[in-house]
């Protein structure tokens, strides 16, 4: 069984297939070619945005914090004023700016202050991890069933061919708590938990790994809930409480945008046995059928990392974002040339439907029967996957150039 | 992020460790960015993430060389020897593009400024762009002096300059040096003789300083020579030039014919060490690494790399086209795919050993066999 026995792919010709992954390779040629200064203006601007955002939400939140108690309207708006700007920042850093660079989207600049293998980000995931467990398992392996950890983060269960355990039944709960503490569900994303339980992690690794998280975990909780708080003297409290404001809605709107991927309706599931012997241009597919763009105006795009043009971040990772509305353009009509689904609606529409498939697959599938039918589009399983357990990665084949170029060094951290 | 090692190599007077600990503090606020970051946007110079500087004048020497009058930012050193280079980078359509250049200035511990001097290549699209387009206020990137092209201290009693055209620069700085030290009274100024050629008067960089100096000073001896009218220089009319070369210790720089028939003529004279030429090389322990056949996929050709030869040595070596930019790690021009095999960082050790890494050829050595996309 190959990937050209997905429904989807069915009417199409092995040499449609090979056409569609010609046509993608010349148009990532064609981009590669013409990123040129505009586009580094257009990163160095955003970085120079977002640290502005930055040092004015910090100073109005400290500030705000010494001005007499009698001056509340004075006191809450600076406070207020300053978890919006704040808040934004971190949006911004993580998303557009963090998540981007480390794809390695701009290490065409040669600029080593804005490159994959030297940037670190403003969450408590270490840059090393998130490069391994983002763009190579997840990116590598996009939504294969036991292959991509994203599928529910080993959390949640996501996608019918999943076995389903009577624990399953807590997960819109498990989902409120993830969202909320999104930042450290990432963190700890890839030390593979499950691994250490079973004590089949390998201890220098998992050593090496804890070290990363626990100093790069210590310092934000440092910066965020004791350095500025203590900075604001009588007013820490409300300052504390800013911080807390700021990361909270930064970790609501990553998960919102992130689950708005791959788990919508109309993104597909694939077993191990549809990736066998894939091809560079049957790659291409599976990522275009694995993911779900939403629709929105420049300014949403950009505040969620661009990453509403999903399946065109997936053909291409490492292309660099502002990019992505152009290359959509090409994307959107090969897809409509040889009818291969392109799934995309709004963003409320989107989270809206992964809602649903969270709520619903926490019942087992006999007891969902109806709703499967009725929305046509959350497909009954092919496959039963029984094996929950992650691979690692000497069971993973080995990373594929069309990941593109980012590098994992700052290789200090690997020690 | 990791500071880089200008950082770390600032010499620990008592103030700049003062105002270390009042950095690490800010580090606190700044976590995982450093003040640096921000600061930058205060001033350009104002970090010292990476080495930067800002062009404060470019002075034109001759038709097609200007000198470059560059304000280094934080992290500088003036520490560096006369006759080493400097990488420089500027941005060329969004993309850094580096280049090394002797310095033509002398090192001084209290100095503000530093200069390069370019000549403008035919065929180069940056030193055109260094000398025509920069504009007087442009920041650009450094990379901290290297190069072991230098005197020694104190320097030999006779020594010989042996100069073609734009390779004056290095040499430049060690005259400038040795006449300044002289003044200072550290030692006396060696006897010297310079002999550069040139094209035509015209093309000669320095030419009036240089014949200014000779008059100045009693024991320079200042040759040039004038290609167009005199002809080439060739080595057997070097004992009517300068009589006494065998007694001299002789530093050349300038085209990679000159050196070639330089080396021949020492090597021939038994006198090898008497002759020191200009390589830019990385700075490393030539047992790093445990060497090994370095093939190159695309262009399946392969090289036989000794420890210590880096992966960008080895594809030069086996006439591959490789990219490079500063030649230390700095600037990723250099960067190409690991297929499979292993490598290591000279620069801390680390190891890179998945397939389809990214690795930068210039600061990594083979560990055994691998293979690289090119």
């Amino acid at each position: 069984m190959a990937i050209a026995d997905v429904k989807e792919y069915t009417h199409l010709t092995a040499e449609e297939v090979e056409d569609i992954g010609r046509r993608l390779d010349e148009l990532r040629a064609r981009i590669e070619a013409s990123r040129n200064a505009e586009d580094a203006a257009y990163i160095h601007r955003l970085i120079r945005v977002q640290r502005g955002l930055a040092f004015a939400g910090r100073v109005a939140m400290t500030v705000g914090a010494y001005v007499p108690k009698e001056r509340k309207a004075v006191r809450r708006g600076a406070v207020i004023g300053g978890t919006a700007l704040l808040g934004v920042a971190k949006i911004l850093e993580n998303m557009e700016i963090g998540h981007n660079v480390m794809h390695g989207q701009w290490d065409w600049m040669n600029d080593p202050e804005i490159h994959s293998s030297t940037w670190e980000w403003d969450t408590a995931q270490p840059a090393e991890q998130w490069k391994h467990s983002h763009n190579y398992v997840h990116h590598q392996f996009t939504n294969v069933l036991g292959y991509d950890n994203d599928i529910g983060y080993g959390i949640l269960r996501m996608a019918r061919e999943q076995k389903w355990h009577p624990a399953n039944l807590g997960q819109p709960v498990y989902n409120a708590l993830l969202a909320t503490l999104f930042e450290w569900g990432v963190a700890l994303h890839d030390l593979d938990i499950e691994r250490i339980r079973k004590l089949e992690k390998d201890p220098v690794e998992m050593k090496r790994q804890l070290k990363q998280i626990f100093r790069k975990g210590r310092n934000q909780i440092l910066k965020d809930y004791i350095v500025y708080p203590a900075l604001s003297g009588p007013g820490w409290k409300q300052t504390l409480q800013a911080n807390v404001a700021a990361n909270i809605t930064r970790n609501l709107w990553a998960y919102v945008i992130i689950f708005c991927g791959h788990f919508p309706d109309g993104a597909l599931h694939f077993t191990e046995e549809e990736v066998e012997d894939e091809t560079r241009a049957e790659w291409y597919l599976r990522q275009m059928l694995g993911s779900a763009n939403f629709d929105g105006g420049r300014l949403l795009h950009i505040l969620s990392g661009s990453l509403g043009y999903q399946i065109e971040h997936h053909v291409f990772p490492d292309l660099p974002s502002n990019r992505y509305p152009e290359i959509a353009v090409e994307v959107r009509k090969i897809c409509a040339e040889h009818g291969i689904p392109y799934t995309t609606g709004p963003l409320y529409q989107q989270y809206g439907q992964a809602l649903r498939t969270i709520t619903l697959l926490s019942l087992p599938n006999s007891w969902t029967k109806h709703a499967s039918e009725k929305y046509g589009a959350i497909q009954p399983p092919t496959a039963e996957v029984t094996d929950r357990g992650r691979k690692s990665d000497a069971e993973r084949p080995t990373r594929r150039t069309e990941l593109g170029g980012w590098s994992r060094a700052s290789a200090s951290a690997r020690a | 992020m990791a500071v880089r090692t200008a950082v770390r190599e600032l010499s620990p007077t008592r103030r700049r460790r003062d105002w270390f600990a009042v950095r690490s503090l800010a580090e606190g606020l700044t976590t995982p960015l450093h003040p640096d970051d921000y600061l930058r946007y205060v001033n350009p110079l104002w970090t010292s993430r990476e080495l930067r500087g800002r062009v404060e004048s470019v002075v034109r020497e001759t038709e097609d060389a200007a000198t470059l009058v560059i304000r280094p930012g934080w992290g500088w050193r003036f520490d560096h020897k006369a006759g080493q280079y400097v990488g420089i980078g500027v941005p060329i359509e969004g993309r850094y593009q580096w280049r090394s250049y002797s310095l033509t200035s002398t090192p001084r511990r209290r100095g503000r400024r530093i200069t390069i001097t370019i000549r403008a290549m035919p065929e180069g699209k940056l030193s055109g762009h260094l000398i025509e387009g920069l504009a007087p206020g442009t920041v650009v990137r450094l990379a901290a002096p290297a190069g072991d092209f230098v005197l020694p201290d104190p320097p030999p009693e006779r020594i010989l300059f042996l100069v073609g055209g734009s390779g004056i620069t290095p040499i430049m700085a060690m005259l400038k040096t040795l006449v300044r030290r002289a003044g200072e009274g550290r030692w006396a100024l060696p006897d010297v003789h310079l002999v550069y050629s040139s094209p035509t008067p015209e093309r000669m960089i320095f030419r009036e300083r240089l014949s200014r100096l000779a008059a100045n000073h009693e024991s320079l001896t200042f040759t040039p020579i004038f290609t167009d009218t005199d002809g080439m220089l060739t080595f057997d009319k070097l004992d009517e030039v300068v009589p006494d070369w065998r007694e001299r210790q002789t530093w050349a720089c300038g085209p990679a014919p000159m050196l070639d028939a330089a080396t021949e003529h020492w090597q021939d004279a038994d006198l090898e060490d008497a002759l020191h030429l200009e390589r830019f090389t990385l700075e490393r322990g030539d047992d790093a690494g445990e060497g090994g056949t370095v093939s190159f996929q695309n262009s399946g050709k392969e090289h036989e790399a000794e420890p210590g030869t880096t992966v960008l040595e080895a594809g030069e070596a086996a006439g591959v086209g490789m990219p490079y930019g500063c030649r230390m790690g700095i600037c990723h021009t250099c960067t190409l795919t690991l297929v499979k095999g292993s490598v290591t960082d000279v620069r801390n050790g680390d190891r890179f050993d998945q397939p389809n890494e990214q690795i930068q050829t210039c600061v990594t050595v083979p560990d055994g066999d691998c293979t690289i996309a090119i």
